[in-house]
């Protein structure tokens, strides 16, 4: 199943927890089949122009969903799955 | 009552039951200071550090920007210094600070009030300062921090400094108001608790170090030892100070039980003061990050301020304590 239409992407300034927040939130969006390929997006300014100021990001369909912690990834589906 | 006797307690036993360590020699006091530090320091830094990212969860710096949007020049200073306080700060976070900040419209002046405030007076540097020194230490510290932040970030704002800004920053503008997600109760839980953890992991290997040599010179350097160096007399020891703490930066955690020793022997409150301020808020990795969005000129106006600022601070302490 693909999805053509969604967007899931994890911004991050390149620290170590951004890094986490994209691999769990590739499991989970596996653990889902939502089919939607996942983009790591390693840019400050684009985090300041979603008028952020905390990394990581977790954004669907351009949105933030969750943004500064990384947490377990139960939280991070239902977070995907409240957004889509 | 002393709410620290329990590990007091524990710490007596540790040393003269379970090492075995004759009491009242040297070697018995510097390990029974190390242990009853170090448990000490380590269960105020837990329990400080988690209450206020519980705090913290409820005015990310998105929330603080929109407040500082829509406050006058003078009480802008005042609230963006205070609130520098809560905000976590390491290097990292200063660009996006900065830039989300600027761009949406904060002035000059009031982001760097935030700037200096945010990494001088943080919780880590405060536990230490409670736990090495007493809470009169730590009040008169936060209280010249946020002073030298209002002014420095006022000055700064007067000096009409805009064009000393790297263009691109100004390029871009961003609203200052943001929705952010909606944190539940344990949504901030594991917020605070992952904080917490992460800061403690970063710090204890300095904590631990820091306290270890505080202990042997609690213990083996004589008092008075510095005086003679770095005494009320002398004046050099505060602008000394400042200058050997800008790069030490990255072990703000085991400088402060280091200097909390030295302090003991002869260094005078105001140097302490001085150097310990210098640590947090002037840092060589931060200037270098800096540079991505200001002219050097421009940081080196910064720093001098604030480093102005810290050293009048520490003549105004030896002079008055």
């Amino acid at each position: 199943m693909e999805n053509k239409t969604a967007s899931i992407q994890v911004l991050g300034s390149g620290c170590p927890t951004c890094k986490k927040l994209f691999e769990i939130t590739e499991k989970a969006v596996n653990d889902l089949s939502l089919g939607i390929k996942v983009e790591y997006i390693n840019d400050v300014q684009k985090i300041i122009s979603m008028g952020l100021m905390q990394s990581p990001v977790l954004a669907v369909n351009g949105k933030p969903a969750l943004v500064g912690f990384t947490p377990d990834i139960e939280k991070i589906k239902k977070a995907i799955q409240d957004n889509l | 009552m002393d709410i620290f006797y329990p590990i007091k307690l524990l710490s007596d036993w540790l040393t003269f039951s379970l090492f075995t360590i004759t009491p009242k020699t040297l070697l018995a006091d510097a390990i029974n200071f190390f242990i009853y530090d170090t448990i000490k320091i380590l269960i105020l830094l837990t329990v400080i550090i988690f209450a206020v990212s519980i705090i913290r969860s409820f005015l990310p710096p998105e929330k603080i920007r929109f407040i500082l949007s829509h406050k006058n020049k003078y009480t802008g200073n005042v609230i963006a210094s205070l609130l520098g306080i809560i905000t976590p700060f390491c290097s990292c976070s200063a660009i996006p600070l900065f830039l989300g900040f600027v761009q949406a419209g904060v002035p000059l002046g009031t982001t760097f009030s935030f700037l200096v405030a945010s990494p001088m007076i943080n919780e880590v540097a405060l536990v230490l300062l409670l736990g090495m020194f007493g809470w009169k230490v730590a009040l008169i510290y936060i209280f010249s921090g946020l002073v030298i932040a209002i002014l420095s970030g006022i000055i700064i704002g007067k000096m009409k400094v805009e064009n000393l800004v790297e263009p691109f920053v100004y390029e871009s503008t961003t609203n200052a108001q943001t929705d952010l997600p909606n944190m539940n109760w344990s949504d901030r839980f594991i917020y605070a608790r992952d904080y917490t953890w992460d800061i403690i992991k970063k710090v204890w290997p300095y904590i631990i170090i820091g306290i270890a040599l505080g202990a042997w010179i609690h213990g083996y350097v004589p008092t008075d030892f510095l005086a003679k160096y770095a005494g009320v007399s002398k004046w050099y020891a505060v602008p000394f100070a400042v200058l050997i703490g800008i790069p030490l930066y990255s072990n703000a955690a085991g400088i402060i039980p280091l200097v909390g020793a030295l302090t003991e022997k002869g260094i005078s409150m105001g140097t302490t003061m001085a150097f310990m301020m210098a640590v947090t808020a002037l840092s060589f990795p931060e200037f270098m990050i800096l540079k991505r969005v200001m002219k050097t000129k421009l940081i080196l106006i910064f720093s001098g301020i604030v480093g102005i600022g810290i050293m009048f601070t520490g003549y105004l302490f030896n002079w008055i304590l």
